[in-house]
Formats: structure tokens, sequence, C-alpha cells
């Protein structure tokens, strides 16, 4: 068995009483795509900026490549995070720069591309992501769904080895959330990345993931392939997937 | 309740201690990434572009009638001693050495301080500041530093740019108004003023734009860690005017520090 | 707003910005440089309470240079004043200094009436007739405690 890429173990995490992550395990392996689910309000998000350092956990250990990630130096924290792009639920688009700049900023701020190199760059992704024309537009012109796919264009501008999707697909159509569910597959098939999504797209987003794990009150209840995940026999996890609640409980 | 007590006057304590020490911090790091390349040149350029140029026109506006204003109080109280030749002294000298760089710095926080507080507090609310750090972008070197230089740069020239448009708003109230001799004015202006007053009056608007800026930012900087004002729009809301609220006190606290130093 | 549009806005403000310090640096606070040319002269007083460094040295109610420096001398327990006077103006040796108020309670200067002997002074010069600063308060008190008995000390 190969080791994991990034690895919880027994993390703990709380804000003041409310107690998010009582003891996570979780492994996330190189080339594959890890989708987590559970409950609005779950710990998802937390559990997602755990993994690229935005946020300490109180106890446990998250490892990238077996090393803690809090206790790296500042150097080495650097290095480690040009391997990832993080796209956040609500976008964090930079609403005083146009969408060009906003796309181009990764590449702007840190890297050695000339201007020509960078636009070609930005054109492309744009492309792809059917935003041409928005370049001179703000965040806030534009719809949610642009949005969505202008910080997509943003967290893949770099090419990054790994991709933290926060909700990637939320207020989009159902074609457009298929196509960005493609995209990050086809990514995958041709540039081997890493991706740890968030969503909520069950069961579509099944079919391009090879691992799921599922969050329920600060533990990683389920952990396995997407076809245990429809033949898991818990309680908690069939319930959620098909969405049928005792809600009048 | 006693422990209960002392416990609150601990815990108020060390939350002061953090605070400030979260400030100072954030004041080196955005002092010391002024200087890290690559230079941001055209960030401080719009910055200057929106605290000195935009700030122009209030400057000139409050510029004009506090020297008119200190023109026609200055006349009634010199008339009385039958020295009102001495009113080109009293109005350059209030102005380059206090209500200038004061008034100026008051100004600007609520013009541009308020709006700085507002706009990086939505940044932080909204995940931008985490976008940045994920980016590997120093959030305080991409938000802070072209702030504190281009207020440095703007602070002085518009607190100079009040300072004479005031001594110009004294000369219309004193001069054309209530007829001193418009010539005696002006000697007075330039033979009151020496280089220390116009230092001093540069010294504090300097010292003025690092405290408004540092304030103003860190306020918006730090949304998210204040508990008091709520969360959300709310907490950038009470950030903002914590914001503007302590800039102005402190400008007026360390106008008398200054002061009390220089002379 | 475009690129080129604020950075011409910018640098209308930095203009006007400069030219308003420049005023208020040349034209207000630099009107009192000490002038390289001007030679130096001391001058010995009991008292100058009031005389600040910069204060104008008149004569005949121009001005002819400044007060350079003031200093204590402590074998004498006399303040020394050191003068600057400007380069073409010939003092004779017996001219003598004296410590005036402009108005009742304007800025102390000094000034310099002019002396009736051959011989200049040159630069380095002590001057020897020197009048000290008029003690306001006690000539208000005099004249108020006109009636008692006083030792007054005048000099």
């Amino acid at each position: 068995m190969k080791s994991p890429l990034i690895e919880f173990i027994d993390v703990k995490k709380s804000f003041g009483n409310n107690h998010v992550m009582q003891g996570v395990n979780l492994s996330i392996y190189e080339d594959e795509i890890t989708v987590i689910i559970g409950k609005s309000g779950s710990g998802k998000s937390v559990l997602l900026k755990h993994i690229i350092g935005l946020m300490n956990h109180d106890s446990g250990k998250v490892l990238f490549r077996g090393e803690e990630i809090s206790s790296m130096s500042r150097k080495k924290r650097v290095e480690f995070k040009r391997n990832f792009s993080y796209m956040f639920q609500e976008n964090a688009l930079f609403d005083s720069m146009n969408i060009y700049d906003n796309i181009a900023l990764p590449l702007t701020e840190t890297s050695l591309f000339s201007k020509q190199e960078i636009k070609k760059k930005v054109e492309m992704r744009m492309e792809q992501l059917e935003i041409q024309g928005t370049s001179n537009k703000y965040p806030a012109q534009l719809s949610g769904g642009m949005k969505k796919r202008v910080a997509l264009a943003r967290a893949l501008i770099t090419e990054p080895a790994i991709v933290l999707f926060d909700e990637p697909t939320t207020g989009l159509d159902p074609v457009r959330k298929n196509g960005v569910h493609a995209m990050i597959k086809s990514y995958r098939e041709m540039f081997g990345f890493t991706a740890v999504i968030v969503s909520h797209e069950i069961p579509h987003i099944f079919e391009i993931a090879q691992r799921v794990a599922m969050i329920e009150k600060g533990k990683i209840i389920f952990q396995g392939t997407s076809e245990e995940i429809m033949n898991c026999d818990l309680n908690d996890v069939r319930i959620f997937i098909s969405g049928d609640g005792d809600f009048l409980e | 309740m006693i422990t209960k007590s002392i416990e609150n006057i601990g815990s108020w304590t060390i939350e002061m201690v953090e605070r400030t020490g979260r400030i100072f911090i954030f004041l080196f790091t955005g002092l010391v990434h002024i200087f890290t390349l690559p230079l941001q040149i055209f960030k401080i350029i719009e910055h200057t572009w929106f605290i000195g140029t935009k700030s122009m026109v209030v400057i000139m506006l409050t510029g004009i009638f506090t020297g008119m204003v200190l023109g026609l109080q200055g006349y009634y109280t010199l008339i009385k001693f039958g020295s009102e030749g001495m009113l080109g002294s009293a109005v350059a000298l209030t102005l380059i050495r206090e209500l200038g760089p004061v008034l100026t710095a008051i100004m600007i926080t609520a013009r541009a301080g308020s709006a700085m507080a507002a706009e990086i507090g939505v940044m932080r609310i909204s995940e931008q500041i985490d976008a940045l750090e994920t980016m590997n972008i120093n959030p305080v070197r991409f938000i802070f530093s072209p702030r504190i230089v281009a207020s440095v740069i703007s602070f002085p020239l518009l607190t100079a740019l009040f300072d004479v448009i005031g001594i110009v708003g004294g000369y219309i109230t004193g001069s054309l108004m209530l007829g001193i001799n418009g010539g005696i004015y002006i000697y007075r202006v330039s033979d009151s003023v020496v280089m220390a007053d116009v230092t001093g009056g540069f010294v504090k608007s300097f010292v003025f734009a690092i405290v408004v800026t540092t304030v103003c930012c860190s306020q918006g900087y730090f949304t998210h860690l204040q508990t008091r004002g709520g969360f959300g729009a709310k907490g950038v809301s009470f950030s903002t005017t914590t914001a503007v609220v302590n800039s102005c006190v402190l400008i007026l606290i360390f106008d008398y520090v200054i002061t009390y130093l220089l002379l | 707003m475009k690129k080129g549009m604020v950075e011409f806005y910018v640098g209308i403000f930095m203009i006007i910005g400069i030219v308003c310090s420049a005023y208020l640096i040349i034209e207000l606070g630099g009107v009192k440089v000490i002038n390289r040319n001007d030679y130096r002269l001391y001058a010995y007083f009991s008292s100058v309470a009031g005389l600040k460094k910069g204060a104008g040295v008149e004569m005949a109610g121009v001005e002819i240079g400044n007060v350079i420096a003031i200093t204590l001398d402590t074998e004498r327990l006399l303040a020394k004043v050191e003068l600057g006077i400007h380069e073409n103006i010939k003092l004779a040796e017996d001219v003598m200094a004296s410590v005036k108020t402009s108005g009742v309670i304007g800025d102390r200067y000094i000034n310099l009436s002019p002396g009736g002997s051959e011989t200049t002074l040159e630069s380095g010069d002590t001057i020897f007739n020197t009048e000290s600063a008029i003690d306001i308060e006690a000539l208000v008190s005099k004249y108020i405690f006109n009636n008692e008995e006083k030792s007054a000390d005048k000099k």
C-alpha cells in the first residue's frame, strides 16, 4: 500500500466551546481525487483549511509527505504552499481588481514570467472556462456562476500539483456543474494532480472521485471508494446520501 | 465574586497586551516589506491617488475655512490689545504648529482611513486575505506596505497644502474683509514662523501618517479577531468605526506628546 | 480609472504639495538662515533673560545680524552672547550693545548704538559696553511697592 500524501492523525480543533474536529483521521493519496462530504457546518471547510495551514490544529498531527505542517520553517512553508491552490467557497476574488488582474495575480506576484507569457496563460484559462470578454470587468459585475469560474481559473493558473476545492460547483447550472466536474477529471488525467473536493453534489461527484470521506460530528465516519460508500450500510451515511433525513424528529 | 472580577481584569490585560503586540508586529512587518523586491511602485501610486489626490478638495475646503475663522477670531481678540497687526503671526503659527497637521490627519482619517478599514475588513471576511496567503503572497506586504508609503507621502504634502490655504484664508478675512494692511499680514507670517515650526509640523504629519494607517489597516485586517462588534458586515462596520475613533483619539494624544517633546 | 490618468493626477498632487512645502520651508521657515560671511563678535551681559538664539541684532532699527549662540561664562558668571554681524557693517570699538524688547511684550533682540571711536571691531573681538535686559517684573514691583524700603538690584 502506498503512503498517503496528506495525513490527518487524531486532529482536534475547537473554536471556544464549538468542537469542530474531535479526532479526525484521514488519508489523502497522490494523483487521486478525494471527495469530502458531510452536513453543512460539520467542519469540512475547516478540515480543508488545515491542509494548507490556514488554520492550526489544537492537537494531533497533519502530515504532508510525512512532515508536520505546523512546524515547518517559513521557507519550507513557502515551498510547500507552492504545490497548492485553494478555491474558496465564496470565491474570495479581489473586488478592487478587474477579472484579468484577479486571474493573473498568483503569477504576477510570485513568478518570474514575462507579461506576455502571463497574458497568454490567462487568456488560455479564460477560454477554457468560457469567461472571455470579462477581462476588464470587476467581480461585482459578474453573475455567481461566472465568479465561480473566475475563481477556478485563478486556482488553476499556477498549474498546481494539489488543488483544494471548497464547493466548486455551488451556484452553477447543471450543465456547467458537470462541465466543472469533467474539467477536474480531465485535468487529473492530463497532469496527474491531486484534488480534495468538498462537495454536496451527490451522487454526481462520486463519478469522478477515487476516494470519498464523510465527516460527521467532528469525526470521519467513513472513508473508502465511491462504490464502497454507495453500498455502505452505516445508518448516518445512508441517510445522508439518499437525503432522507427524518426532518420531523 | 472576587475571583471572578480578578479573572476579568486578568483576561482584559492579556487581551490588551495581545492586541498591542499584534498591531506592532503588523506595523513592523509592513515597514520591512516596503523594501522587499519587487517594489510595489504602481500600487503606491494608486494609493497615493486615493489618499492624497482625492483628499485635496476636502483639505482645501477645510483649510480655507479654518484660516478664515482663525482670522476672524484672532482679529477680535487682538484688537482688544490694539495689536491686530499680529494677526498674521497668530494665524500662521496656529496653522503650522497645530491645526494644519491635526485637522489634515483627522480629515484624511475620515475620508481615506475609514475606507481603508472597511475595504480591508471586507477582504478579511470574504476570505480574500486567506486567498493571498494560499497564493504565497504576503498579505501584509500586499495590503499594508503600499498604503503606509502612500500615507507617508500624502500626509505631509496635504498638511503643507492645508497650511498655505489656511494662511490665504486668514488673509481673506483679516485683510480683505476686516482691513488689516495686507503687507503687514504677510510680513508677520514670514517673520514669526521659524524653521522649527515648519519641521515640527512635518514631523507631526509624518507620525500621524503612520499612526492613522496602522490603526485603520490593522482594524480591518484583524476584523475577524474582534468579537464585540459581531461578525460579518456588522463586524466590518464596528471595525471601521473603531478605526476612525481610535485614529482621531491617537492623533490628539500624539499631537500632545510630540509638541511636548519638540518644545 | 486608467493607469495613465491615475499617474497624471498623482503627479499634479505631488507638484502642488511640494510647491506648498517649499513655500513653507523656504519663504516662511528659512528667513533666519545664518549667513556664512558674517563675522563674529562677543558681548557679555549680566542678564539676557528672554533672548533666544537666532534673535535679531539691530542698529537704528535695521537688522544687521543675528544672535548665534548664548552661553554662560563659567568664570565670570555672565552671559556670553555670540553675534554674527553682516560683513559690510563696520562697527566702532565703543559701540554699545543692549538687550531690548520690541513692544511691551514682544521678542527680545539686541540693539547696537553707534560709537564714536576711529578703530573698528574685527571678527572675534568683544563689545565692552553692554546693557542688560530690563527686568519688567522688577520694574513693576518697584513701582507697586514704591513706598516700601527695598534694595533695588539695578545694575
